[in-house]
């Protein structure tokens, strides 16, 4: 700073001058630039249009007269707008901050210490607020008055035949898709410890976790497809079924199974998470205090109940809390192996039938509002636990 | 397996042939087998996408890898070109890519500039602002879904590129604050304070400081957001729709599994070209992948 205030008594010379000029005109350029580009963007025919502008500029008025009638090639107009998208994104962006700040160093060092912080966290609050606070707001006041009301739109959730379903299967996902992953991961993490290609054999496991759960769903289609009996069996499960002398069934089709097949398909998705995490937790232990525990004579079953998983309860509880999170809010899966059929129906599914199919927002929203209660308890446990992780370290 | 009482781990048995390779032997099949149940569906689908439409539906898969010259006509590239052609998949290969690359740069730069005032800066409102900033993270994204979705309609925004950048920037920002703010603020004060004694303003020293020795943290949280945002179906349905012209990935795989559902040649092939960028990104990038994970998730 005190650099800055020496500097005012030297005699300007033309080139801080231009650069004191430059940086209202490259701010006042920004905003056109971000406002030209936005404007480009959210127009579907903006790369046509900008090129049918840019060959009419340089006078080639047959190739303007050709594109506007024949339109632009999809991929080539994709590619303009990829293009302009990423100048925007991290240009644009700059550019802001860039400028900005360059206005802020005009008004003084008393002003730009003062300002400074707003500008780094301006654009981020401003579209935190736009996309999370003002939204949630927004869907609580909506499930209250949309529609015939509060009473029908959180009514709806706890008494419709299919929302009870939905409910139901929103605990069963939270308890066994969350158990499951984390009881998985524990054990393997536990396992892998102790051969020698563990980073290999971690890697299989945690594979799934770089897939889509779009992409996980149609693997596990094909794992539980059917076929009618006289024909033969392609799905994994139903090889396996028959080969026992069943006959086929189908599996996602049969509201007594297909729920737990579901929850199977989360749970081969999150154990790598919950592997990774816990294998790191538990190399975390102290080789001494584990080694001392088998000197007392402890079995293999004891180091692992009363010392491991005692000393790595931390991390479970991070573990479970964050795959919690994600089960409790399962989309994906559902939508696309059943939407919701077969009593395979969850909470987040119903909510996006409601929007598009039945376009019923209150329903939505309430549904919408259930979720964000049901979340805040896990969020609370997990926070309490990092706080007590961090006073104890 | 009584010599159990011995202070000898099993990896130090594997190690040293001894008393307890029986248990390390049954500890190693356990993790063979796993790791076999783990990978046969995987395995499965990636065969299958490349058997024609016959040999599929007329044996499983497995027959094809217990006999796989048979019948050598079985195998196939066809049920990708009809993939990527006729099905639109290379389309929306591009869609996805122009879906994600602004939308993981975007939100990484916002959130750094962020990160970095919330742990260098002193301002009023500073402590309460990153609560509720952080606070955030409880959210589900589903609160957002219709206001976003009304503010868009408003807007013209629906079913264009920038808006999908938009809402995945803005879903995105707390957890890269959050993360970004663990490592910015864990870094050396004396370096900060040397740059300022030099003179150097907050700017320069984000620009020239903080950020070249970010880039453990900024590359781990662009692997986590460009995983999230490339296999996100939810947000894409919302706020970019199904048409042709802008469906990302796994908004076409859904459309595939609703018009082609028993064309298993056709899903398994669309289905492993999804896949493709994900693993790719994943084997290449496992390290920062794995330490973003552990930074993300346990604190330190």
């Amino acid at each position: 700073m005190s650099s800055q205030a020496g500097s005012i008594d030297r005699p300007t010379d033309w080139r801080s001058l231009a650069l004191r000029l430059a940086a209202p005109v490259g701010a006042a350029l920004a905003v056109v630039a971000i406002a030209w580009s936005i404007g480009f963007l959210a127009d579907p025919d903006g790369p046509e249009n900008a090129l049918i502008g840019l060959y009419t500029a340089l006078g080639l008025n047959d190739q303007a007269a050709a594109l506007s009638r024949e339109g632009l090639e999809p991929i080539l107009s994709k590619g303009i707008i990829a293009v302009v998208g990423l100048a925007l994104g991290i240009g644009g962006i700059w550019l802001i901050y860039l400028g900005a700040h360059a206005v802020l160093e005009l008004l003084g060092p008393r002003w730009l210490a003062r300002l400074t912080p707003w500008l780094f966290i301006g654009p981020a609050l401003f579209l935190v607020g736009v996309f999370l606070v003002f939204p949630a707001v927004s869907t609580i006041i909506t499930s209250f008055t949309e529609g015939e009301g509060f009473v029908e739109n959180y009514g709806f959730v706890f008494t419709d035949p299919d929302m009870l379903i939905a409910l139901r299967n929103n605990a069963l996902w939270l308890v066994l898709a969350t158990g499951g992953s984390v009881l998985l991961g524990l054990v393997i993490a536990t396992l892998v410890d102790r051969v020698k290609a563990e980073s290999m054999a971690k890697t299989f496991i945690f594979l799934p976790l770089a897939i889509s759960m779009a992409g996980a769903a149609v693997i596990w289609r094909f794992v539980y497809a059917w076929q009618p009996a006289q024909e033969a069996q392609i799905g994994l499960l139903n090889a396996g079924w028959t080969a026992l002398g069943n006959d086929p069934v189908p599996w996602l089709q049969t509201p007594e199974v297909n729920t737990y097949l579901l929850i199977l398909i989360m749970v081969w998705l999150q154990t790598g998470f919950a592997m990774v995490v816990l294998s790191a937790a538990i190399k975390g232990i102290s080789s001494e205090v584990i080694e001392a525990a088998r000197c007392d004579g402890a079995r293999e079953s004891q180091v692992f109940f009363r010392v491991i998983v005692p000393m790595i309860k931390g991390s479970i509880i991070v573990v479970a809390t964050t795959i919690a999170v994600a089960v409790l809010k399962v989309f994906d899966i559902v939508y696309v192996t059943t939407g919701g059929r077969f009593d395979t129906e969850v909470v987040a599914n119903r909510m996006f039938a409601e929007m598009f199919r039945y376009r019923d927002l209150g329903h939505a929203s309430a549904l919408a509002v259930i979720l964000f209660l049901a979340v805040i308890p896990i969020m609370y446990i997990n926070i309490r636990n990092l706080r007590r992780q961090g006073i104890e370290a | 397996m009584t010599e159990r009482a011995l202070p000898v781990t099993l990896a130090e048995a594997g190690r040293a042939p001894g008393k307890n390779w029986l248990g390390y032997a049954g500890v190693r099949v356990a993790v063979v087998a796993i790791i076999v149940v783990w990978s046969l569906p995987t395995v499965g689908l990636l065969i299958s996408s490349f058997r024609s439409p016959d040999a599929i539906t007329e044996t499983g898969w497995w027959e094809a890898v217990l006999h796989p010259f048979e019948s050598a006509q079985q195998w196939s590239l066809a049920n990708y070109t009809t993939t990527l052609g006729a099905e639109g998949m290379a389309e929306s290969f591009i869609n996805s890519l122009i879906v994600t690359i602004p939308a993981t740069v975007i939100p990484i730069t916002i959130a750094a500039f962020a990160a970095y005032a919330f742990a260098w800066m002193r301002f009023p409102g500073r402590t309460v602002l990153f609560a509720i900033v952080v606070g955030l993270l409880v959210v589900p994204l589903q609160m957002a879904l219709v206001p976003i979705l009304r503010l868009y309609t408003d807007l013209d925004l629906s079913g264009t590129f920038l808006g999908v950048w938009l809402a995945h920037t803005g879903f995105g920002l707390p957890l890269a604050i959050f993360l970004l703010y663990n490592f910015i603020s864990q870094l050396p004060k004396d370096l900060l304070e040397s740059a300022f004694i030099d003179g150097a303003s907050h700017l320069t020293v984000f620009i020239r400081l903080i950020l070249p020795l970010s880039i453990p943290a900024l590359a781990a949280f662009a692997i986590f957001q460009f995983l999230w945002v490339w296999n996100d179906l939810l947000v894409a349905l919302v706020y970019l729709g199904t048409s042709s012209d802008v469906a990302v990935m796994p908004a076409r795989l859904n459309e595939l599994v609703g018009t082609r559902g028993d064309q298993w040649h056709i899903l398994t092939a669309a289905a492993f070209v999804t896949m493709l960028v994900p693993l790719v990104v994943f084997l290449g990038l496992q390290r920062y992948f794995v330490r973003g994970i552990l930074t993300g998730s346990v604190k330190g």
